[in-house]
């Protein structure tokens, strides 16, 4: 075997998920050049291909599927559309602006592109960076080793479970666990509430049986060799209870796995934590796009897809221009209220995907008003019908910053 | 390939070893390679399922001059001849090292005022090169370091070194030179007969004419076993957290308190791995089990993490792990031949014998000249192993073009934080001494060892090690996040 070439390739695709696949599709029928994904998986698909439920594919293909079968539709539709798909590729570092370093088993190559999209996703803070102490037994998982281990591996978790969060995948967790025959016994938030949907925590907890202990942390897990218990704290009082357990998850709590942005030398979102976007998905390298999950952990998969499909006209405009846009930029910034909003930079001449910004709140509020400040004055302060909680993606109109100017410095968002 | 499972108890018990060292740690791995060398036949009696897996796996993995020994001792001795001995060794097995130099950083006038005492008690202990330097150069070698710094004591030679590589690659060294490796072997009972000892272990009886008890955290319970009552071994816990690559620019030396009245402290150093860590702390326990991590301990890291390197905070925390120091109450190492008895205690080997080992196994062997043990160097030894290569500023396999192209599997990355190929899997389950559970597997390759703890690779990397003979089953194996 022969160590292959370098290669040089058109529009460069870093990760085959919801965002990259569906960005390939939208982009290789509509470029003169080739469009390469590279994903370090054995397959393509991203997180749906362990995600064992239905639920995928709502908002882009107006369908309801579970995550493989939505894995899978993408990956052929980004095939059809005449996109190359490399799996088992990992990228590992940068040589230059648009230039990365490649280790697959057909070798060790450097792909240099006149423009990347980067579409790295987010995962779930484990254990160890959330900080929690005691013995470090075995039957530890977050929600993705645990759908890994059973939709891909089809092995068995444990016995008995505690679900530390209560968000969407929380319950996406439990579901999993109910299939591998190990007993789900807990959920715990430290909001008053669950963070998911009502519409889905109570018909979970009726189905599941599954109860949720609110304003509740972890402080400690317990046993030598497989989990014994978990210690858990009541915030409000102090109080501590230990429940027996053979199987913690660390659901929820994401980070953009942001080692290539970062790696790259691309401004950071101190908020995100994934690399600074404007509202036509450019990062601060010209030519590098950013999208999905690595710019707002997390979204749903629906909408980490419409971003593959938003990038494609500002990436051509880039590859024809050599600009996505000339128009001044007003860097956009969470208020107390919010964890992080993104794109964390508006560019006055472009809308955001679906027009739509998105932020995560740290509370829930039933009816939520926002509000935009700059420079110290009120621009809007608007109610919105749908809730805000701190388990998942609060979206807010771009419209509401029309009034915002460029020379009057950061613009900061807020939910009350 | 020969097995590293012990024969059955009735064909060993039959075996009459000339040694047998208690303790698969660095030291007793060192003290086995060491005497395998000479016409001896010898056991290495490891309570655990592998090598290297109590104290010596949780060290602060530093590669030390010994420039704060106490002069005189037999430690300052041991530690200066093991740095130069396994500096040497790890060139020649490929053990990783960075010599990334050490500085121990003043923050009060009182621990301004001890650095030339430390620098005259460096010199004392045979090592030169100190030097004390200001605030401004401080902040020139470190220049993420917390506000408040006055001065520092440079100690250029300090190292990292791969602490899981050491004790693997000096106990693979003593099974290519015939030494047998009997695991799971923990020594319950010992009758020193006329002519040999015979060892109770919980996998059979183990004949030798000489016993080495090198079993660290239990060397006091061993040392009972020959009728001795002299000293206990503490457990000293040290908590210790290890942050994520990206913060490894942030951190370039070893950053090292001042020693005062008030303990030793913490320090900040890279990894080998490309980590940065920071740790430990030092806490007595009397459990000689309770490796846990507690509350109190994080928060103490933090605090002293957000003085010492304040962006250190910003980054995430990939590992947190306790190791037990088996402090004994001395000032030295406590190593003492009773011929009588044929039997002999190697004790109080504190962090300082990873360093040290190699010089501790020669010192042993020097001990046991005149006991009518044959001394005389065996011809034909073989070579040193090679070590996989599992540190940063060496290539590894995923980055070698030249060796992806001669065995693919070196270019399919399995686990995708630490970059580990499904081809150093493969190797580890094949090597002298294979991995016995997903632990093994991770101190020998990395694996699971990175930032998302498993998320995207966990259940790979356990199907492959599967694959290659780990049979463990999930629910039952031993992932601890680490």
């Amino acid at each position: 075997m022969t160590t292959p070439a370098d290669l040089t390739t058109d529009v460069l695709i870093i990760g085959a998920g919801p965002a990259g696949l569906t960005a390939a599709a939208t982009l290789a029928p509509r470029l003169d050049g080739e469009v390469l994904v590279l994903d370090r998986e054995a397959a393509a698909g991203g997180i749906p291909r362990h995600s064992d439920h239905p639920g995928y594919g709502i908002r882009d293909l107006k369908t309801f599927i579970s995550g493989p079968a939505y894995a899978r539709r993408l990956a052929g539709n980004a095939a059809r559309a005449g996109a190359r798909v490399r799996t088992l590729a990992m990228v590992t570092g940068w040589a230059g602006p648009r230039t990365v370093e490649v280790t697959s088993p057909d070798g060790r190559q450097r792909i240099t592109a006149r423009a990347i999209i980067l579409a790295t996703g987010a995962r779930e803070r484990p254990r160890t960076a959330r900080l929690i102490p005691g013995d470090r037994p075995a039957g530890v998982y977050t929600t993705g080793q645990l759908q890994n281990l059973v939709h891909l591996h089809h092995r068995t978790p444990g016995t008995r479970a505690v679900i530390i969060g209560a968000e969407l995948v929380s319950w996406s967790a439990a579901v999993t666990l109910r299939e591998a025959h190990c007993r789900p016994v807990l959920m715990t938030s430290t909001h008053h509430r669950p963070e998911s949907y009502a519409a889905f925590a109570i018909p979970g907890r009726l189905a599941l049986r599954l109860p949720v202990a609110t304003r509740t942390r972890i402080t400690k897990i317990t046993g030598h060799g497989r989990v014994q218990a978990v210690e858990l704290e009541h915030l409000d009082t102090g109080t501590r209870r230990t429940i027996d357990c053979d199987t913690v998850v660390f659901t929820g709590d994401w980070i953009p796995d942001n080692e290539l942005a970062r790696a790259a030398g691309l401004d950071m979102d101190p908020a995100t934590r994934g690399p600074l976007i404007d509202t036509a998905q450019a990062t601060s390298t010209p030519g590098v796009f950013a999208i999905g999950n690595l710019t707002h952990p997390v979204d749903t998969a629906d909408i980490a897809a419409l971003d593959g499909r938003a990038v494609t006209s500002h990436v051509l405009r880039y590859l024809r221009e050599g600009a996505t846009t000339t128009a001044p930029e007003i860097r956009v910034l969470p208020g107390d209220n919010l964890l992080w909003i993104s794109p964390g930079r508006i560019n006055t001449a472009v809308t955001p995907p679906r027009g739509r910004l998105l932020s995560w709140p740290r509370l829930h509020i039933r009816v939520p008003t926002v509000t935009i400040r700059q420079d110290h004055i009120t621009l809007t302060r608007r109610r919105l019908p749908w809730p805000a909680s701190p388990g998942r993606v609060f979206r807010i109109p771009s419209s509401f910053l029309a009034t915002a100017t460029a020379k009057d410095g950061p613009v900061t968002v807020d939910v009350a | 390939m020969t097995s590293a499972t012990p024969r059955p108890a009735t064909r060993r018990g039959q075996t009459t070893y000339d040694i047998a060292v208690i303790g698969g740690g660095v030291v007793g791995a060192a003290i086995a390679r060491e005497l395998a060398g000479y016409q001896l036949t010898v056991a290495l009696v490891e309570a655990r399922s592998d090598v290297g897996d109590g104290t010596s796996k949780a060290n602060t993995a530093i590669l030390h001059t010994g420039y704060d020994a106490k002069p005189g001792t037999l430690e300052s001795r041991l530690v200066r001849r093991g740095h130069q001995l396994l500096g040497d060794y790890a060139a020649r097995t490929g053990i990783p090292v960075e010599r990334t130099g050490a500085l121990l950083v003043a923050w009060t006038r009182e621990e301004l005022d001890a650095l030339p005492g430390l620098k005259a008690k460096a010199e004392q202990n045979g090592y030169d090169r100190c030097q004390i330097i200001g605030a401004s150069q401080v902040y020139q070698e470190l220049p993420h370091l917390g506000s408040g710094a006055l001065g520092a004591l440079t100690v250029p030679d300090e190292s990292i070194i791969c602490t899981w590589t050491v004790p693997l690659a000096l106990a693979t060294d003593a099974r290519l030179r015939g030494t047998e490796l009997l695991l799971n072997a923990r020594v319950d009972g010992a009758d020193v007969k006329e002519d040999a000892t015979v060892l109770r272990t919980t996998a059979g009886d183990v004949r030798a004419r000489y016993v080495i008890n090198a079993a660290g955290l239990g060397c006091d319970a061993v040392d009972r076993l020959f009728g001795y009552d002299r000293f206990t071994v503490t457990p000293r816990r040290g908590e210790l957290l290890v942050f994520d690559k990206q913060a490894r620019p942030l951190v370039n030396r070893i950053v090292l308190p001042v020693p005062t009245k008030r303990g030793k402290g913490v320090l900040v150093s890279p990894t080998i791995y490309g980590n940065v860590m920071l740790g430990p702390t030092a806490e007595d326990l009397p459990d000689k089990t309770a490796t846990g991590t507690s509350e109190t301990g994080f928060e103490f890291l933090l605090r002293k993490g957000e003085k010492l390197i304040p962006d250190l905070l910003r980054e995430e925390v990939t590992a947190s792990y306790a190791g037990l120091r088996a402090a004994i109450n001395r000032d030295d190492y406590l190593i003492h031949a009773d011929h009588d008895r044929r039997y002999l205690l190697v004790a109080g080997i504190r962090s300082t014998g990873l360093t040290s080992a190699m010089a501790v196994a020669e010192h042993v062997r020097d001990l046991l000249a005149g006991t009518g043990l044959d001394l005389a160097p065996r011809g034909q030894l073989p070579g040193p192993p090679q070590m996989p290569n599992i540190g940063e500023n060496f290539t590894r396999p995923y980055q070698d073009a030249a060796r992806i192209t001669a065995d693919p599997a070196y270019g399919r990355v399995v686990c995708f934080c630490e970059r580990v190929t499904a081809g150093e899997i493969r190797d580890a389950y094949r090597s002298p001494i294979p991995p016995c559970d997903l632990n093994g597997l991770r101190r020998r390759t990395r694996a699971m060892n990175g930032r998302c703890q498993g998320f995207f690779c966990g259940a790979e990397v356990l199907a492959l090690a599967g694959s290659h003979g780990d049979l463990t089953p999930p629910g039952r194996a031993t992932h601890e996040t680490r």
